[in-house]
């Protein structure tokens, strides 16, 4: 019986995204930012990703939604693709890409104007200028951002007036409106006060139930709290990518040791 | 002394150069405000503000020059804002940075700092020869918006960069193509603060008579404007007309004149301030 489900879960996975890298290299001009990185991010996980400063962990999250192409003397080459599709394909809709694999970044970035408003901002883009389809969307993302219940009597009050962690669950709700597969975090937590940060990583758990999660953190701790398998860089390489148990009680590299036993970082 | 007072003494003497210099600049301001009060006010009333020039003192008034200023600042405004706004979100957001953008950028400094006379040379041969607009408003506000433009396009360009990059980044990761990112968050982040330079840039252009002598404002007009093609004439210059002429009474009118153009002015300006100040606390990076 066993067995039978655990087959049955393979073929449902293998319909779901899968985050795949392949041999990537990337170029900040001279600079060699990462080197040969292969990698397969398996859905409905929350996937860490850690290292020490300047290892190249953004830069790996950000080359899922494309967001490095704004940068001066960005350079690839290697193969990153979700599922079959290869997503620096010149053909690609980034537009499109970036509905399907949503960010939410370090430091909370509301827009200047009001809750409702930041939520809805994704909708109208894509044409939604319903009232009541926006009202109900703008609701269901904030419950899921677990928000709701905290802003619903003040939607039209400006995004400023809400502490660091509700903004950075606001950003989650104005990322969770346009319905992505796929959500990036960028050290998420790296602004907010412990109360907030375990606020944020209870979210981050129930979002695991239906959405694939990249998650990039300086704190080894909390990637031993909330992650399903790890993935330590060092200078541009990927060192080790294992179970986040099997990474923490019993790494195979010694230098993985070293950085999560606290040697260096 | 020690150097402990040596240094107490330059913070009080700079302290006191500082105040010294603000009031010599107030006082010579207050000085000039009361004698031009004292010369004009008398003159000014509803009449003086309604009637035609004409060669009496007493009969002159202002209408055709208020009119005439006016109607130039609504044409400049159109000119001037839709193009310098414009140029300004494309040199910022659309052309890739590199050597010939930079080039651009101090080309366009450096026109904001031309001599006003110098647009008016080429207004003459550009708009009222080469397209036979002869001396009327429409060839007067293009050569005025000509001098405003690149004021215009370093503030937009100056406003766009201050707003946050992480508000882009945030509009893009949600899907947003740049023309949205544009329009629905950067210029509304941003209108403060390029409605208050293009307030500015038109408060000063208001002033400027000897560009637009050289296009042809004409400075004998008894009619007031009623399309974009007539002849016409401005506050700043009939001021000028009035102070070299021979009868003492007319000083009294060029005084009168120069309230009203102050008037205007100081509105603008102090619309301006009233308006950066609104929005200024409405938008806290």
């Amino acid at each position: 019986m066993g067995k039978a489900i655990e087959y049955y879960s393979i073929i449902i996975t293998s319909l779901m995204n899968q985050l795949i890298a392949n041999n990537v290299n990337v170029w900040y001009g001279d600079n060699h930012a990462l080197q040969d990185v292969s990698m397969v991010i398996e859905p409905y996980q929350v996937t860490a990703l850690i290292g020490p400063s300047g290892c190249g962990k953004s830069t790996f999250l950000r080359l899922f939604n494309r967001m490095n192409d704004y940068i001066d003397n960005f350079r690839m080459d290697g193969e990153i693709s979700i599922d079959d599709t290869n997503i620096y394909n010149g053909s690609i809709n980034t537009e499109e890409l970036r509905k399907k694999v949503g960010m939410v970044f370090q430091k909370p970035n509301p827009f200047p104007s009001s809750i409702y408003e930041n939520v809805a901002f994704g909708l109208r883009i894509q044409g939604i200028h319903k009232k009541s389809e926006l009202d109900e969307k703008v609701e269901t993302s904030l419950k899921k951002a677990v928000l709701w219940d905290e802003v619903k009597d003040s939607l039209k009050k400006s995004a400023f007036s809400l502490s660091g962690g509700q903004q950075q669950r606001l950003c989650i709700a104005r990322t969770l409106a346009v319905e992505p597969q796929v959500l990036l975090m960028d050290e998420p937590a790296s602004a907010l006060d412990p109360v907030s940060t375990s606020k944020l990583e209870n979210l981050i758990f129930e979002l695991k139930k239906s959405y694939t999660i990249v998650i990039v953190t300086h704190n080894m701790q909390q990637a031993g709290r909330i992650s399903d398998r790890t993935a330590f860089f060092y200078m541009g390489k990927l060192i080790e990518y294992d179970t986040t148990k099997k990474m923490f009680l019993k790494p195979t590299n010694i230098q993985t040791q070293n950085y999560i036993t606290g040697r260096f970082g | 002394m020690n150097n402990t007072t040596k240094n107490r003494l330059n913070d009080k003497l700079f302290q006191y150069l500082g105040i010294i210099s603000t009031f010599i600049g107030l006082i010579l301001l207050a000085v000039f405000i009361f004698n031009i009060l004292q010369t004009g006010l008398q003159r000014l009333d509803w009449n003086f503000l309604i009637s035609l020039p004409s060669r009496f003192p007493e009969k002159a008034g202002i209408f055709t020059a208020l009119m005439g200023t006016f109607w130039m600042l609504i044409l400049t405004i159109i000119i001037s804002v839709t193009l310098g706004v414009s140029a300004g979100i494309y040199l910022e957001e659309y052309t890739k940075k590199g050597f010939f953008s930079r080039i651009l950028e101090i080309n366009i400094s450096n026109l904001v700092g031309v001599p006003s006379v110098i647009y008016g040379i080429l207004g003459l041969s550009l708009f009222n020869r080469t397209l036979g607009l002869g001396g009327s408003l429409l060839a007067g506000s293009m050569t005025l918006s000509l001098l405003i433009i690149p004021v215009i396009i370093v503030t937009t360009r100056e406003s766009l960069k201050a707003v946050p990059k992480t508000i882009k980044e945030a509009a893009y990761a949600l899907g947003a193509t740049r023309w949205q990112t544009i329009w629905k968050q950067l210029l509304p982040a941003s209108s403060g603060s390029i409605i208050t330079g293009v307030i500015l840039a038109l408060a000063r252009a208001i002033g400027e008579a000897a560009p637009l002598i050289v296009v042809g404002a004409l400075v004998y007009v008894p009619f007031a404007p009623s399309s974009p093609m007539d002849d016409y004439t401005l506050l700043p210059i009939q001021i000028f007309n009035w102070t070299s002429r021979p009868q003492v009474e007319f000083q009294a009118n060029a005084s009168a004149g120069i309230i009203v153009l102050l008037f205007i002015t100081f509105f603008m300006n102090g619309v301006c301030i009233y308006l950066r100040n609104k929005w200024q606390k409405k938008v806290k990076w």
